[in-house]
């Protein structure tokens, strides 16, 4: 790993996203209007949005990177500009590691503006402190990414990667607790929505906010920073399943190909 | 001109075989690429020339045989900054400008700003300096895929088509940019599928079905094969073996 070569990528991915106005846009304003809804849906119930605007705050950045890298990846693969990297002096961690800052610090840019909102604007409760919001939030992201990066080896055209998301997100989106508390799932459910790392996301916003349910109130207890410990275990859970992924994707990252 | 030993050839390809899909789209090839030369690899769409390129660039799993380049085995780390590879699409970022590009490539080589700017003028694409990539016409995105690959003076330069859609000035101009590349010392290896394209070249190899039928410069061959064209010793040579 380079770091003249890893700022480099990270750079180009930026640069590539600033030339396309109306991704960027989308990136930074979609999330909030999404959250406006639910704040407008709930207006009339109490509690409503403080107990589902965590799990959404975790949900967004995860679901549009997943989407975002994806895409950019499969194009990286399919217009060469991959092999050529590769036949140059970049090293696979280097590629992995400019994607993964561009797009952490793309949302990093989105989470603290929907964060803000949600706090400031809309009244979202919060119990711990705010930053470790956005920080949830800026995991979450890159756990999309690295997922997107690793999918978008089975895809050859952008079609196909788009249909990754329904086979990969929806279903963490199911079972993550946004619809049923997890452990009022039949067993064999639960039992799955614990190796899904949305999960464990959505865990560590509710956790943030106070708002966990059942399930979360967890095995340590404690705080740490002012931010309750199972927070810090579920944050270190989705950390853990991104570099899975990102070393699941730097398999897929081929030097020499048939 | 005196026989080629690995030492000074840029790429000595040794037996080299590669199957894709079980069918063998190299088989047992075997030739060498001089420096400060323009090798043209010709033959018909489907016969193994990108192949070879990519085994020689250092990205084709290859079945059997080996392939040297400036004395190491190909795909080497140490190879990586000194080998110039241009593939038949443009690997460049569509969405980004042609300095953007050019910029983003010279930091992954390490090379100095400057040399972006020489390789701006080699192609003679400085007036769409900073137009996105996918705003030029095809001929000018390969022009800025071949800048690219002029970065850092490679001493190997392996071009796959590099002049397909071209008009015939430009065509002209890239040969002789080509040309001034070898004469600065580099090894030239172009691939083409047009035969009239083989007279520009210092030494040719002849690729059909994955089979090497001529290594030889372009006289020698029209000479051996007492024909007046690359096209007419290409016919020649299929026919002959067919006998």
């Amino acid at each position: 790993m380079t770091a003249r070569i890893t700022a480099a990528v990270a750079v180009r991915v930026l640069r590539q996203l600033r030339h396309d106005r109306r991704t960027a846009a989308m990136l930074l304003v979609l999330p909030c209007l999404i959250l406006v809804l639910l704040w407008w849906m709930f207006r009339d119930q109490a509690g409503g949005f403080d107990s589902l605007g965590p799990p959404l705050l975790a949900l967004i950045p995860f679901v549009v990177m997943f989407l975002v890298t994806s895409v950019t990846t499969l194009r990286e693969r399919s217009s060469g500009t991959l092999e050529r990297l590769l036949s140059m002096p970049t090293g696979k961690a280097d590629l992995l590691g400019g994607y993964a800052i561009a797009f952490g610090a793309v949302a990093a840019v989105q989470s603290a503006a929907a964060v803000a909102l949600c706090v400031w604007v809309l009244g979202l409760d919060v119990a711990g402190p705010v930053w470790m919001l956005v920080a949830v939030a800026v995991a979450d992201a890159v756990l999309g990414s690295a997922l997107g990066l690793y999918v978008s080896a089975f895809a050859r055209t952008e079609f196909q990667a788009v249909q990754f998301m329904p086979l990969v997100v929806i279903p963490q989106i199911l079972l993550c607790g946004l619809f049923i508390a997890r452990d009022e799932l039949p067993t064999v459910l639960h039992w799955v929505s614990d190796v899904l790392p949305l999960s464990y996301a959505v865990d560590a916003m509710s956790g943030v906010t106070g708002t966990a349910s059942g399930t979360a109130s967890g095995m340590v207890s404690g705080s740490v920073l002012g931010v309750d410990a199972q927070v810090w275990v579920d944050l270190a859970v989705v950390v853990g399943f991104t570099l899975a992924a990102l070393g699941l994707g730097a398999a897929t990252l081929r030097r020499r190909t048939a | 001109m005196t026989t080629l030993t690995d030492r000074s050839a840029a790429v000595a390809v040794r037996d080299l075989t590669v199957l894709r899909g079980g069918r063998r789209v190299l088989d047992s090839v075997s030739f060498e690429v001089p420096p400060a030369q323009v090798t043209g690899l010709l033959g018909p769409s489907g016969g193994g020339k990108t192949t070879l390129m990519r085994s020689i660039v250092g990205v084709q799993v290859i079945a059997s045989g080996q392939v040297t380049v400036l004395g190491r085995p190909a795909g080497s780390r140490l190879l990586r900054d000194q080998v110039g590879y241009v593939t038949q699409a443009p690997s460049v970022y569509g969405d980004l400008t042609v300095i953007e590009n050019l910029r983003f490539f010279a930091r992954v080589l390490g090379v100095a700003a400057a040399e972006v700017e020489r390789c701006i003028d080699v192609v003679d694409v400085r007036r769409h300096r900073n137009d996105p990539v996918a705003r030029l016409s095809g001929g000018e995105q390969s022009r800025v895929s071949l800048a690219v690959a002029l970065l850092g003076r490679p001493r190997l330069l392996v071009l796959d088509e590099p002049t397909v859609g071209l008009d015939p000035v430009l065509r002209r101009d890239l040969w002789a940019v080509f040309h001034q590349l070898a004469a600065d010392g580099a090894a030239v290896l172009v691939s083409s599928h047009v035969m009239d394209e083989a007279e520009r070249c210092d030494r040719l190899l002849l690729l059909r079905e994955g089979r090497l039928l001529a290594d030889e410069p372009p006289g020698t061959l029209l000479a051996r094969t007492g024909t007046a064209d690359v096209e007419g010793a290409f016919l020649a040579l299929v026919e002959g073996r067919a006998r």
